[in-house]
């Protein structure tokens, strides 16, 4: 009577829910194996204190700094003969973007022979950037736009300013002509994925500073190796969060789309590019930003704008003149930060629909990049008022475009409205007062940052460097294996074995580990001012709504301009150096812990409360613990900032590896020995990163 | 081995043979070696040792049934135990691991990409848990969506789409986005769009879990009552026995990747297949499910001859008012075939058990 399937009989516990299959985790003993290595590190240095260090000293060369030397001298010879790739490929595109950046200079910045003044006055330029900042991002931008390019000119820095802005805005051009391909075909194909993203790890590991020098090499110093380095520099951050977005696309969006039967191209262009727009608006701000922040440091390589008065004044340690020019760059930041946020919320309401569930704060734990995120990108919009229609928008745009074309062409007439009046400059007043300001500043807080200063170099600094520097190459390889090993597995140990290697290849040893050194107690203040500043954003939402959009402003400045204020205040030292990596590495590692802290659980906190412990054991004894992935996630981010930024201060006083760079620049026999720097910083860096990558994978996990 | 057998409808379908949908001995592995599996000694292990043994997860195992045109066919099962892919095979969201379906007499296995496009254009459609509606389109643009990707020209998907809207009481909303309505009324958006191409076969994956317990009582009302009026054969997918039971003609039970058990409602709380078959349903007020046929007794002599008649497949809750107010035992037909007798006891027995 009743058809039955007769059950495939599996005795057994009557249990319905299915078990999971698991596998558990061995125990380690980390922080063991840790005390073991430190302690034979320890007796090591001891004994053989002094020996094997593989010191060089400053004016010395080793036969790779001398072989890059010659290298040098023949690509040069090679492309002076006409070599076919030199001469022919490298050659072509040096001079192609060199006469690219010629012609808008011309345009904008540059004396236009015959003519004495640019084709476009400044009066010209101002309508005509602050017309496109109406068109992509509103009237506010607009507004502030306008505000800044004067600026500019009272400052005294208008051909600076509109030169960076040149060298950046080419470069985000051709970042996007390149990298939103890319990062499209990445999210489509798991292989291009898995071939590309090693190449972009590699270019976001590597500081800037160390590719610097080769590619002035092969491209010649001046614009054009500045665009390129700046292309490089400003590439990875957009292409992954392009590829980030398309991919954020839920799942069951896909699936639901793929049930109606959509062909490849109509899900990419109906479905998963409206979907990620927004995002990818986001990373076109982040492309902006590194952007800007490379093409001031590309000034080292000759190129034009603001970076050569930033460096110029700090070479000569006039803390007033870099202030002034700093200051411009700072206002660079922020127009191009602002402006580039408010046409994302734009993209957005254009696309209407809440979009920024693309990137929650929990996203953020994902790929490295994605970490400078700022705040807007993952708050939900506020309020929608309506956009008027695509018409009326054109045609208003299309009416303030008189005007524009009328300042275009006065400023063409008129000598007062093409350059920048010089009575109007109020740069070298200011910077006189600010480096007044700084010296009484200075003078009544100096017992103060003089303790912090001695402090921190006695008790932190000198001690960790004559450990790192003075222990035998050999003995300190083993610890940083071991070290790598018992934190994160084979895989960074192996790693940290072709690191040194490299570094030991560069025969920067010492050199090395004292930028290690440096790093490692940046690191550690860094740390130690992320998580009290972290935990509190993370347990209060006030603090969370002050500070963070500070932060926010700190991550926009590029790092250059924080070795003003530290040179301002502890004069040309290693600890300036020091100072301005924490300042520069705070926000990001504050604002990882701080979205760790309040990515825990509410219901966990809140059945921890219950519990009825107090506020003390809720930090150490549940948020920390479950945060602790993006505690580590901090650390591996703060590392990389902290190393990046110690390497700049090399200029000011923070010696070693850095300083050996800034000298290939300048200083022809040295050209071999900055690259080989160059390549011992990278490996550092790669090599921290690793270890601190695989950690955070081993230990984040609760 | 099973019998179809469905309700009876007002144009139901076309008539295209009466299968409207077959899968035979269906297998879905995950994993590396998936294709490994099959036909060796392992894929006789249980999930949990086979993922131990070789990765592999086995998410639907050697499944076969067939279901009738304009059937309600539910698959029911506790979460993890691979209804969700066994749907999404049914139309090659997923690639089956080995198997054949048929639907319509159609092969969906060997198909080709282009066919797989318009069978899922045209002839399947799927409603989902998560609503899967694009946030940046209306409400009306997200309805016309599949009518858009095939190429329906603006107009008439405008009006098809307003018809939906119509048909699933979203009049009002449809210039709407998705995240300004509740989450019903975003499943009612999910619902247009799947019968927007107006498809033989709609798919359900747990479209109500995710609702209110009202909401999710007028969403099956209103599938009750799409069902009348434009019979599409349905495959609906839940973890609810109580919405299997209220939904389905049929249902399907599985475990772990496998069948327990298919029969009709009255079947299942019937004669459970197994333990696990009838720890779930203990729950159910049996009286609701379970028709005359499940508690009448053998005559004993000379009763067939009189007392009140009643049909076999009345279900208990209706027939018990007559039953007790009957004077002796009443004579229950399977059409004119007499099969047996029931008396208060037998009726009592089933409701008083339910109030314990
Ligand atoms: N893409 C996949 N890869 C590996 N395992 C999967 C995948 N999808 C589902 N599974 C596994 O298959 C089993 C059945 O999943 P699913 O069909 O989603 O179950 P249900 O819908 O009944 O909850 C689960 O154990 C799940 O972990
Ligand atoms: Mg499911």
């Amino acid at each position: 009577m009743t058809t039955l399937q007769a059950p495939p009989g599996r005795p057994g516990p009557n249990v319905k829910e299915e078990q999971p299959y698991v596998d558990t985790a061995p125990n380690r003993h980390t922080a063991l194996w840790l005390a073991v290595t430190v302690a034979v590190w320890v007796v090591g240095w001891l004994i053989f204190r002094g020996q094997d260090t593989r010191t060089l000293s400053f004016q010395d060369l080793n036969g790779f700094h001398r072989w890059l030397n010659d290298l040098r001298d023949s690509i040069q010879l090679a492309s002076s003969r006409g070599n076919w790739f030199f001469h022919g490929v490298i050659g072509n595109i040096s001079a192609f973007f060199n006469w690219l950046v010629g012609q808008l200079q011309e345009l904008v910045s540059t004396p236009a022979f015959p003519r004495p003044v640019p084709q476009i006055g400044w009066l010209g330029v101002l309508a005509l950037l602050a017309w496109v900042a109406y068109a992509v991002a509103g009237v506010r931008s607009a507004a502030l736009v306008l505000l800044s390019v004067l600026g500019f000119g009272f400052l005294g820095y208008w051909g600076d300013s509109i030169d960076t802005l040149i060298i950046t805005v080419l470069a985000v051009l051709i970042c996007c002509l390149i990298g939103l391909p890319l990062g499209i075909a990445m999210a489509r194909r798991k292989a291009v994925s898995v071939a590309v993203t090693p190449v972009l790890d590699l270019m976001q590991t590597m500081p800037a500073f160390a590719y610097l020098a080769p590619l002035a090499l092969i491209f010649g110093i001046g614009a054009s190796s500045a665009v390129v380095c700046t292309l490089i520099y400003a590439l990875p951050p957009l292409v992954r969060i392009t590829e980030h977005g398309i991919r954020s696309v839920p799942e069951t969006t896909l699936e639901a789309a793929g049930s109606l039967g959509v062909t490849k191209q109509q899900m990419l262009r109906r479905v998963q590019l409206p979907m990620a727009r927004r995002t990818i608006v986001v990373g076109i701000n982040q492309c902006t930003m590194a952007a800007l922040s490379m093409a001031t440091i590309a000034a080292f390589v000759n190129s034009p704008g603001l970076g050569k008065p930033v460096i110029a004044a700090l070479q000569s340690l006039d803390v007033g003149g870099a202030a002034v020019s700093g200051f411009c760059i700072v206002i660079a930041a922020i127009m191009l930060d602002r402006t580039t946020t408010a046409a994302s919320e734009r993209a957005e309401k254009l696309n209407r629909g809440a979009l920024a569930s693309v990137s929650r704060p929990g996203v953020m734990l994902m790929t490295v990049v994605l970490e400078k995120l700022p705040r807007w990108a993952t708050e939900e919009q506020r309020g929608r008022r309506p956009l008027p229609s695509p018409l009326f928008r054109r045609a208003v745009l299309a009416l303030t475009f008189i005007p524009v074309l009328v300042a275009i062409l006065l400023s063409r007439q008129y000598l007062s409205l093409a350059t920048f009046s010089s009575s109007a400059n109020v740069g070298p007043r200011i910077a006189t007062a600010v480096s007044d300001l700084t010296d009484t500043v200075v003078n009544s807080v100096d017992t103060f940052t003089n303790a912090f200063k001695n402090v921190i170099s006695y008790g932190l600094l000198n001690p960790l460097q004559s450990l790192l520097g003075e222990a035998p190459w050999w003995l300190m390889a083993a610890v940083l294996i071991s070290v790598a090993f018992f934190l994160g597995g084979w895989r960074p140990a192996a790693v940290t074995v072709v690191c040194e290697a490299v570094i030991l290849g560069t025969g920067l040893w010492h050199d090395a580990m004292v930028t290690l050194t440096m790093t490692l107690v940046a690191t550690v203040m860094v740390m130690v001012l992320a998580m009290l500043l972290g935990v509190w954003m993370g347990r209060s939402r006030p603090a969370d709504t002050v500070v963070r959009p500070v932060l926010d402003t700190f991550q926009t400045i590029p790092p250059f301009v924080y070795l003003v204020p530290a040179l301002a205040l502890f004069s040309s030292s290693r600890f300036t150096a020091i100072v301005a990596a924490m300042a520069y590495a705070v926000p990001i590692a504050t604002k990882l812990v701080a979205d760790g802290i309040r990515g825990v659980s509410p219901s966990t906190v809140e059945a921890a409360r219950s519990a009825g412990i107090t506020s003390r054991q809720m930090i150490m004894k549940v948020q920390l613990p479950m945060a602790r992935e993006a505690l580590v996630l901090a650390t591996n981010q703060g590392l990389l900032y902290v190393l990046s930024m110690v390497v700049i201060g090399g200029m000011v006083g923070g010696g070693s590896l850095g300083y050996l760079v800034v000298s290939g620049f300048s200083q022809a026999q040295l050209f071999g020995k900055g690259i080989a720097a160059g390549i011992a910083i990278t490996a550092l860096g790669v090599m921290l990163d690793r270890i601190t990558r695989y950690a955070a994978a081993r230990h984040g996990r609760i | 081995m099973t019998q179809t057998q469905a309700k009876e409808h007002s144009g139901a379908t076309t008539g295209e043979g009466d299968v409207a949908l077959s899968v035979k001995d269906l297998w879905k592995i995950f994993g590396d070696k998936a294709d490994k599996v099959i036909g060796t000694p392992d894929a006789e292990l249980s999930r949990q040792e086979l993922q131990a043994k070789t990765g592999c997860v086995a998410a639907v195992k050697d499944v076969s049934f067939e279901v009738a045109p304009g059937e309600v066919f539910v698959v029911m099962g506790l979460s993890g135990s691979g209804k969700s892919t066994l749907v999404r095979l049914l139309t090659r969201l997923i690639e089956p691991t080995q198997g054949s379906i048929r639907m319509a007499g159609e092969d969906i296995t060997s198909a080709s990409d282009q066919q797989l496009r318009d069978l899922r254009r045209k002839h399947v459609a799927m409603v989902f848990q998560h609503f899967g509606l694009l946030p940046h389109r209306k409400v009306v643009d997200n309805i016309a969506f599949g009518l858009e990707v095939r190429g329906v020209s603006r107009t008439e998907r405008r009006n098809r789409a307003q018809e939906m809207v119509d048909l699933v009481g979203l009049s009002g909303y449809e210039n709407s986005y998705p995240d300004q309505l509740s989450g019903g009324m975003q499943q009612r958006v999910g619902l247009a769009r799947a019968l927007a191409a107006d498809p033989q076969l709609l798919m359900f994956d747990e479209p109500f879990s995710a609702l209110d317990p009202l909401i999710r009582r007028d969403m099956q009302n209103e599938v009750i009552r799409l069902h009348e009026e434009v019979g599409k054969t349905m495959v609906f997918i839940t973890h609810d026995l109580a919405e299997a039971l209220k939904l389905g003609d049929r249902i399907l039970i599985m475990r772990d990747g496998e069948i327990i058990q298919i029969g009709r409602p009255d079947e299942v709380v019937g004669a459970p297949a197994d333990d696990y078959v009838k720890d779930f349903v203990s729950e159910v007020p049996k009286s609701h499910v379970l028709t005359l046929r499940w508690v009448m007794r053998p005559a004993r002599p000379g009763e067939a001859d009189n007392g009140p008649t009643l049909q076999a497949d009345r279900v208990v809750r209706d027939a018990a008012r007559e039953v007790l107010a009957a004077d002796g035992p009443c004579r229950v037909f399977a059409g004119e075939e007499f099969i047996g007798m029931v008396d208060d006891e037998d009726i009592l027995r089933v409701v008083v058990a339910e109030e314990g």
